[in-house]
């Protein structure tokens, strides 16, 4: 016979306001099964938790019912006080009186009333609950990092550094990321290259860290601690242990139409190519859609110039499986499509750029050397307008809802350094609201306004067009509540920036959730920033929400001490709320085994003993160490063999009872 | 019936549909108004007018003569708020007043010409006058 | 193929040509417009209040008729396109209006938007498609340097015209390429022509037109192509620089289909 407790919360306020606690311990207590039960202020306080565990060894309990917040906050908190008090983890069920019941309740009768029901739910449920035994199993002492960008290099760098070994798989032909194409950075105005490079560096050399470049996840199974990874290495036409990176074969490939990925599409590059001058590794791909030798069989050039033999027109892509304990997602971003914004001209014009484009054509190695010019007609500006905002803080679909938080602080970087270097260019920035929180961020912008004169007016651009050879800004400076018709020579927009279009693939690999803007969630937005809510994937950089550099980089070094955190332990404990198949009721279907996203159920003949009668038969047979406890196989059983232990189908039809009486 | 400036402004958001608190104050309406240098009370301040309930002011604005309803500001609006649906609803609620039609059929023949479109006649009659 | 045909009360009027050169196309590109029985003014301006209902009926009727005929409805004038595409969508979508208009109405089945509303242009590039158009030109516009005028109403609020992007559209540029002329795109060409306030007041119509003809000509633009009559009228009157010529489209399409030719010879037989 199950003597059961039951523990109900105040919450402070948070319950106690809207449920009347005291008459929940009334009514509860009259449940048959129910020996004890009490209110107090914070049960997951050290005193709270006392009286649960005096209450168990004063009363024999053997099961008991917390009425409380959602079991993702405290559950793991009552299962530890009960087992200190000698009762099985397993035996401790949550009522949710508080996101499920208090908060969303304004009456206190009706939510009373219903605090009482779903108390009497799991009190029906934990009178079925059978003591379950938790099994281990192993953590694989590697970690991925997808993305090889500032948040990749920095997260992998963290862990290699505390003794483990970690793959970066990056699709681009070198690492670096987007911070590579940045000139210089905000608030310090040091050059991004100058302080990126030797991290990249560190991290080719560093002994445990493996970089995989002109590489994609190509498929994800199994769970934390022990994940299977495919990764793809695309065919890169160039033997890597062989070339010597002197760059000869670029110089000579006669076909130099690709657009330069790197520049933005500002210039062209060669087909077989490296990014960039400090690409690591320094060693180009061959790009097959652009390459002659490719398209028709003729050309050659580069393997004829190539001293070291290294050029491989036969090279094939290839698949590296590995294991790895932990995953971190460090995918980055990009700037939006601005196809929707055509009244800034952007198609129209090349003299409205983004501000990316205006990083790369700033930067020394970029296509114009570093000289400030117009990509029309070379001429150098006498007059630029920045407008802000563009396809951010938008309602409609055109643009993103959120705030791309890093425009204001590049766009007044821009002006400044623009200011700096040209002083006879008139510079103006339209603004809707200037937002700069951050250490020594708006004493930067302040700088931009008073000491380098650039003019902020407060209005959002209407529309650009194209006047002769200069442009026409039409917008409203809405503190003088007047027209602005400025004539301009270039015009740079702050587009809004996205995630990398290609995380929906990678986090539907990994079953990791996004949100509708794309970026990956957060398993607590306040206290487990850098955790997806699937156990074993965390978070680094822009795929999680825009950040700037700084914060990349803190966030890859909290993602790489999880990561860390994790490898360190030798063996994880298992949830033993797995899906187990009673082998006597098992017709041998196969439908679990299709519905399983874990690969799980396989199907075995075994002799089984029906009422006496022995006979060989198909059944399935639960892998315990790689079920997650989803349930989708006790849905699709026909025959009812399949239960899921914690949650069996008498379990929760008995809840479903208790709600019903 | 008399109304007091907040429920004229009660009104002017019920008939306009417009939700004045989405607006962001971006000023891309004003931006983007051909028809901005003509009118005293601009389309921005509409949404902000409308919101504080300060209407009488917008009654007896020029500007709800002057916009063109061109929809280039409920086209460029990040927020979706739709300026011009509430200029409308303003001059509707000025046209409704019995006497206050800003076009009559009398003044018609000297604005007439040669090659004059009916589509303009029926146009401003639409917008002039109930 | 039949399409249901609103033609409005500017095309029966000082607007003939548009619609005589639409017909006339029409037929030579083996599709009929069929105009609809007893149809009223659109009202020329779409009524944007909430409980605008009795304003709305006109096109709700023309709407129904095309739906009992179980055809599209084509349309030419750019008010009378975006008044009834506009009145459709809010028969489709607000509960509100498409119950009231109905009850007004009293029809045998209640209209709820089943209509699909075209531009004539939209039957020509979707329906016949510019590829069959280019075709069946015979006098190509070859050389001829031509401004597409798309004003307003075509145009916006796109997420009910859907008639094409609002700010860089380009289906008359397409038609024009179509006929063998030049398209010239000109940044003014979506901006408004003044519309209704050039009754009262010339000066800021005036002030638009300037602009949107000293965009096309600077551009390189010879003459303009508009789909509206009040656009054309605007275009043509209320400037005060030296105009360029402005066509409707009908115009220049029954000209390269060599229909114009043909219909003027007619005339001075």
């Amino acid at each position: 016979m199950q003597r059961i407790g039951v523990f109900v919360c105040h919450c402070g306020s948070n319950i106690a306001a809207t449920v009347d606690v005291v008459r929940v311990v009334e009514a509860v207590a009259k449940e048959p099964g129910v020996v004890h039960a009490e209110d107090y202020q914070y049960m997951c306080s050290e005193a709270g938790q006392l009286k649960i565990r005096q209450a168990i060894e004063e009363k024999n309990l053997t099961g008991i019912v917390v009425c409380s917040c959602s079991p993702r906050m405290h559950e793991n908190t009552f299962r530890q006080a009960a087992q200190r008090a000698g009762l099985n983890p397993y035996m401790v069920e949550i009522a949710n009186i508080r996101e499920h019941c208090s908060w969303i309740h304004k009456d206190m009768e009706e939510g009373t009333e219903k605090a009482v029901i779903l108390a009497r739910a799991a009190i029906a449920k934990v009178m079925l609950n059978a003591p379950l035994q938790a099994g281990t199993s192993r953590v694989v002492k590697r970690a991925l990092v997808i993305g090889g960008g500032i948040a990749g290099i920095q997260t992998a760098l963290d862990i290699a550094d505390a003794g483990y070994e970690v793959d970066i798989v990056e699709k681009t032909p070198s690492i670096g990321g987007r911070m590579s194409q940045l000139d210089k950075t905000f608030p310090t105005l040091d050059c991004s290259a100058c302080i990126l490079t030797p991290k990249m560096v560190e991290a080719a050399a560093h002994e445990k860290i493996t970089i995989y470049t002109y590489s994609e996840v190509e498929k994800v199974s199994g769970f934390v601690g022990d994940f299977t990874v495919d990764i793809r290495k695309k065919a890169r036409s160039v033997d890597m242990s062989k070339c010597t990176g002197c760059g000869v074969c670029q110089e000579k490939c006669p076909s130099k139409k690709a657009p330069s990925e790197f520049n933005r599409g500002l210039n062209t590059r060669s087909a077989i190519y490296t990014p960039f001058a400090q690409a690591i590794p320094n060693v180009p791909v061959i790009d097959r859609e652009h390459c002659t030798k490719f398209k028709t069989g003729k050309c050659g050039v580069c393997s004829k110039v190539c001293q070291a033999g290294a050029i491989d027109y036969e090279q094939k892509d290839e698949i590296v499986t590995q294991n790895y304990g932990a995953i971190v997602v460090a995918t980055g971003f990009d700037t939006i499509k601005l196809d929707k914004f055509e009244e800034y001209s952007y198609a129209s014009s090349p003299d409205v750029i983004t501000s990316l484009e205006l990083e790369r054509i700033m930067n020394a190695a970029g296509p114009t050397k570093g000289h400030l010019e117009r990509m029309s007609d070379h001429r150098a500006p006498k007059s630029m307008v920045f407008i802000q905002c563009v396809g951010s803080r938008c309602a409609d679909k055109r643009g993103k809802s959120y705030c791309s938080k890093i425009c204001c602080m590049y766009t007044a970087k821009h002006a400044m350094l623009i200011r700096d270097k040209y002083p006879d260019v008139e510079v103006t920035v339209f603004y809707i609201d200037v937002r700069t929180p951050g250490k020594n961020f708006d004493e930067f912008y302040r700088r931009a306004v008073e000491e380098y004169g650039v003019n902020y007016i407060k209005g959002q651009v209407g529309k650009v067009v194209e006047k002769g050879d200069k442009l026409l800004v039409q917008g409203v400076d809405l503190i003088d509540n007047r027209r602005i018709l400025m004539e301009t020579d270039m015009v740079v927009l702050a587009t809004a920036i996205e995630p990398n279009p290609d995380v929906r693939k990678i986090a539907t690999m990994l079953t990791a959730s996004i949100d509708t803007n794309n970026f990956l969630t957060e398993s607590h937005a306040k206290l487990r920033p850098v955790e997806s809510p699937t156990a074993g994937i965390f978070l680094s950089g822009v795929c999680q929400g825009p950040k700037d550099i700084p914060e990349t980089v803190a966030q890859a070094g909290a993602a790489a001490v999880k990561v860390v955190g994790l490898l360190a332990k030798d063996h994880l404990v298992t949830n033993p709320c797995v899906a187990k198949s009673d082998e006597l009721l098992c017709n041998g279907c196969s439908s679990c085994e299709k519905v399983c996203p874990y690969g799980a159920i396989s199907y075995i003949e075994k002799e089984v003993n029906d009422h006496g009668i022995r006979e060989n038969r198909r059944v399935a047979l639960v892998n315990s160490a790689l079920c997650q406890g989803c349930g989708a196989c006790t849905v699709a059983c026909p025959s009812g063999a399949m239960d899921l232990q914690g949650f069996s189908n008498r379990q929760i039809l008995a809840e479903v009872d208790a709600i019903c009486r | 019936m008399h109304r007091t400036e907040q429920e004229q402004a009660v009104l002017i958001r019920e008939i306009s549909g417009v939700d004045t608190k989405k607006c962001m104050k971006c000023g891309k309406c004003s931006a983007s108004c051909p028809a901005y240098e003509e009118m005293d009370i601009r389309p921005h301040q509409f949404v902000s007018y409308v919101q504080n309930g300060n209407v009488q002011a917008l009654l007896e604005s020029a500007s709800i003569w002057k916009c063109l309803s061109c929809f280039a500001c409920v086209e460029r609006c990040p927020r979706d708020v739709k300026p011009a649906r509430l200029i409308e609803a303003v001059r509707l609620m000025v046209i409704r007043q019995r006497g206050e039609n800003a076009l009559t059929a009398n003044e018609i023949p000297e604005l007439l010409n040669e090659e004059l479109p009916q589509q303009l006649l029926a146009s401003a009659f639409r917008k002039y006058s109930k | 193929m039949v399409y249901s045909y609103y033609p409005g009360c500017t095309l029966k009027n000082k607007a003939q040509e548009l619609d005589r050169y639409a017909r006339m196309s029409a037929q030579a590109l083996g599709f009929t417009l069929e105009e609809i029985e007893e149809w009223q003014c659109c009202g020329a301006v779409y009524p944007q209040a909430s409980d605008e209902i009795a304003t709305k009926l006109s096109a709700v009727r023309a709407l129904n008729s095309a739906k009992e005929k179980g055809q599209e409805l084509v349309t030419l004038c750019s008010a009378c396109h975006h008044v009834i595409k506009r009145v459709n969508d809010d028969m489709e979508h607000v509960e509100d209006i498409r119950t009231r208009a109905n009850n007004y109405l009293k029809l045998d089945t209640p209209y709820e938007g089943e209509t699909k509303v075209l531009h004539f242009l939209e039957v020509l590039r979707d329906r016949l498609g510019f590829d069959v158009l280019r075709e069946k030109v015979v006098k190509p516009l070859t050389g001829r340097k031509i401004g597409a005028y798309y004003g307003c109403m075509l145009l916006r609020p796109s997420s009910v015209m859907a008639f094409d992007d609002p700010e860089n559209p380009r289906i008359m540029e397409d038609f024009i390429r179509a006929l063998g002329g030049e398209a010239v795109v000109y940044p003014y060409r979506n901006e408004c022509c003044g519309g209704y306030v050039s009754l009262k007041e010339k000066a800021l119509a005036g002030s638009l037109v300037d602009q949107v003809m000293e965009s096309a000509a600077e551009k390189g633009a010879e003459e303009l192509i508009t789909a509206c009559p009040l656009c054309l009228y605007n275009l043509k009157n209320t400037g005060s620089r030296e105009a360029l010529p402005v066509r409707y489209l009908t115009e220049l399409l029954a000209e390269a289909l060599g229909l114009k030719e043909e219909q003027e010879g007619e005339e001075h037989a």
